[in-house]
């Protein structure tokens, strides 16, 4: 699958204009042929690519970004931008970006995963590249479910929500245990200088700003950044929009927003 | 002789060092990797070669540093090495058993895009985590782990020269055909110590990497999209006969096989790594009683070099299996000459017998009982 920077964009030049109508800023290093993408309408990934297109296009870096998916929704994702990327297997994303990075240490290398590739099959490379603060940036969207493969628990399922096959009597702790907070975690190991953020989707321009701090956190201060988003799956939570919007304002109280450098207020 | 020029040096080393120094010389500049026994001291060996992490030493082939990451676990060192790979410097990684299983996870992936991953895989025992010390049970995991055809490149070394011959090879073949590429060892050969040459790679043999993503076609604007997940079996069906056919041609390029003293023989023993070194032995042996034994032996499991071995046991009337293993390496030789049998070309099988030790060494004296044996 090969297209041309160039191509694409004398395409958009010689389009013809529709003057009357508003035109979406779409980032330049998406990929049209791509287009119109494969999330499910109403999704979050879209959103959250929108705003990582939006920053590559800020920061130039489309030359010299890789972005690797997961297994999970995100592996739609594998042809969404002009950008060069590869899936890996589920939750094996961050290891591969190590990896990557290691070898090509001027490249800025994103790892993109869902809760379950991030924090049940992959935990322990979170972890460890935590720990020895691998300067990559790794993106994990936060759908508190295995969407993917149609709705189980996930690590980040809460209680009442969203509703799961295979905990279909809700997440009562007393037999499915808690739920587990990435960034939360992360604080706990990181060594200082770390950046740790959680956004959340319902602000498109909140994701954008914190995605843009990560990526210029790895460039300048060659550190571990890490932004878990909150997304909507409003086709495995069975919602419609405005409930989507709800759901999404309850799950930032158990999943606050916020952005640090570790061990500067400590 | 090429090898004349080259300044050789002999040494008294361990199985494992060997390939450290093979790796180094073959212009690697990366490993990654978890303990185990018995490939611990490839790694511990490499450690020694990097130095000091903040003043590391350099690749006598690229000037590059050279580096390591201890990872978490096998899957994590499978993907670092991919992700090496990817941003195209030659990587390696060492393990055994229960590591060579986890290990699939990142080797079939390596397979499904053609990632040229070097693998050390010195076999101790199998059955789960059994003995840390010897067996040739990790064939079919290396050849075929995963979910995948085994479209990969597996070298069965005999000898403590052999270590240093084709782990050197390995990072050729992987970066020119792009295949997973495998030195499957074993436990008796990684942690015995002998004499051996070493000399460095000769510049025409040296295939230079190029990073797969963030490469030559970003420079031209070209996207590089890899993807190992497909949403309709054509698609899929389409890049395994894709893949199929370069393997095939690939294969005739790739595949490596001693002949030892069968043009005349009637008994021909078939055997890989350490165990064909007792074959050999045994085939001197039996020579000196004059009986008409000779030895065919696979230096790679993966991709088999059919025409040697149809041209050795086409003129015998009986082969001999033998491996320290329930016959993992003879189900790719039967394999190979049914589907040989089936290109329609005339040829006779013949009669066939196997001394199989599974997790046993076995000597030359047992191979020559085993050849003197009435049925
Ligand atoms: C090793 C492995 N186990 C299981 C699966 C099946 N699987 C695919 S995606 C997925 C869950 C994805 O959930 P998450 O990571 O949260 O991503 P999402 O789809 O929610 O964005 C699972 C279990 C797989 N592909 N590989
Ligand atoms: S299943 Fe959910 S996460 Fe996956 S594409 Fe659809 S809405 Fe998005
Ligand atoms: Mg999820």
């Amino acid at each position: 699958m090969k297209t041309s920077n160039k191509q694409q964009r004398n395409r958009k030049e010689t389009a013809p204009r529709t003057a009357s109508l508003p035109v979406p800023s779409f980032p330049r290093c998406y990929k049209e042929s791509s287009k119109p993408h494969k999330f499910c309408p109403g999704c979050g990934h879209p959103i959250t690519l929108h705003e990582i297109g939006m920053v590559v296009d800020e920061l130039g870096i489309q030359n010299k970004t890789a972005f690797l998916i997961d297994i999970g929704c995100s592996l739609l994702a594998w042809d969404f931008f002009d950008i060069d990327t590869t899936q890996t297997h589920h939750g094996r994303t961050v290891p591969t970006a190590v990896g990557f990075k290691r070898a090509m240490p001027d490249a800025t290398v994103i790892a993109y995963l869902g809760d379950g590739g991030g924090y049940a099959i992959g935990t322990q490379h979170l972890v460890h590249a935590t720990l020895r603060n691998d300067p990559i940036t790794v993106i994990i969207i936060n759908n508190l479910t295995y969407a993917m493969t149609g709705g189980q628990m996930a690590p980040t399922t809460i209680e009442k929500q969203p509703p799961t096959t295979t905990a279909p009597f809700d997440r009562t702790p007393d037999v499915f245990g808690t739920n587990l907070k990435g960034p939360e975690l992360v604080l706990h190991l990181a060594m200082p200088g770390a950046f740790v953020a959680r956004t959340a989707v319902d602000n498109p321009l909140h994701v954008r700003m914190t995605i843009k701090e990560a990526l210029l956190h790895q460039q300048k201060n060659k550190a571990f950044s890490f932004v878990e988003v909150l997304s909507f799956c409003p086709t495995n939570w069975k919602t419609n929009a405005q409930e989507t919007f709800a759901w999404m304002g309850a799950f930032k109280e158990t999943y606050p927003l916020f952005k640090t450098i570790t061990g500067t207020n400590s | 002789m090429p090898r004349a020029k080259r300044r050789e040096t002999k040494e008294f080393m361990q199985g494992n060092a060997v390939i450290a120094h093979a790796a180094r010389a073959a212009g690697a500049t990366s490993f990654y990797g978890y303990p185990i026994t018995p490939s611990t001291e490839v790694f511990e060996t490499w450690v020694q070669l990097c130095g000091n992490p903040h003043k590391p030493a350099l690749s006598p082939v690229t000037k590059e540093r050279l580096s390591y990451l201890q990872c978490e676990d096998e899957m994590a060192s499978g993907f670092a090495l991919i992700g090496a790979c990817l941003a195209g410097k030659k990587a390696f990684t060492a393990t055994a058993g229960p590591g060579n299983i986890l290990m699939q996870d990142a080797f079939s992936a390596a397979e499904a895009l053609r990632i040229p991953t070097v693998a050390v895989i010195m076999q101790r025992g199998g059955l789960s985590t059994s003995t840390v010390i010897y067996s040739q049970e990790e064939v079919t995991l290396t050849c075929f782990g995963g979910n995948g055809e085994g479209f990969r490149v597996v070298y069965s070394p005999s000898s403590l020269q052999d270590l240093y011959t084709y782990t050197l090879k390995s990072f050729n073949t992987a970066w020119k055909y792009r295949y997973p590429t495998f030195l499957l060892g074993d436990g008796y050969l990684g942690k015995m110590s002998g004499e051996v040459t070493r000399y460095p790679m000769l510049k025409r043999e040296y295939v230079t990497p190029e990073p797969i993503l963030l490469g030559p076609a970003r420079q031209k604007s070209l996207s590089t999209n890899l993807r190992n997940c497909y949403d309709q079996e054509e698609e899929i069906n389409s890049i395994i006969e894709q893949y199929r056919s370069d393997y095939a041609r690939d294969s005739k390029a790739i595949a490596e096989s001693e002949s030892y003293r069968t043009r005349d023989a009637h008994t021909i023993l078939i055997a890989h790594g350490i165990v064909a070194s007792a074959a050999k032995v045994a085939v001197d042996m039996l020579r000196s009683t004059s009986a008409r034994v000779g030895l065919w032996r696979p230096i790679t499991l993966r991709p088999l070099d059919v025409p040697s071995l149809v041209s050795a046991v086409g003129n015998a009337r009986r082969i001999i299996y033998i491996e320290s293993a329930l016959g993992q390496m003879s189900r790719l030789i039967n394999d190979a000459l049914i589907a040989y049998s089936e290109t329609g070309k005339s040829f006779d099988l013949p009669a066939v017998r196997s001394l199989y030790a599974p997790a046993l060494g076995i000597t030359p004296t047992e191979i020559v009982e085993q050849v003197l044996k009435k049925s």
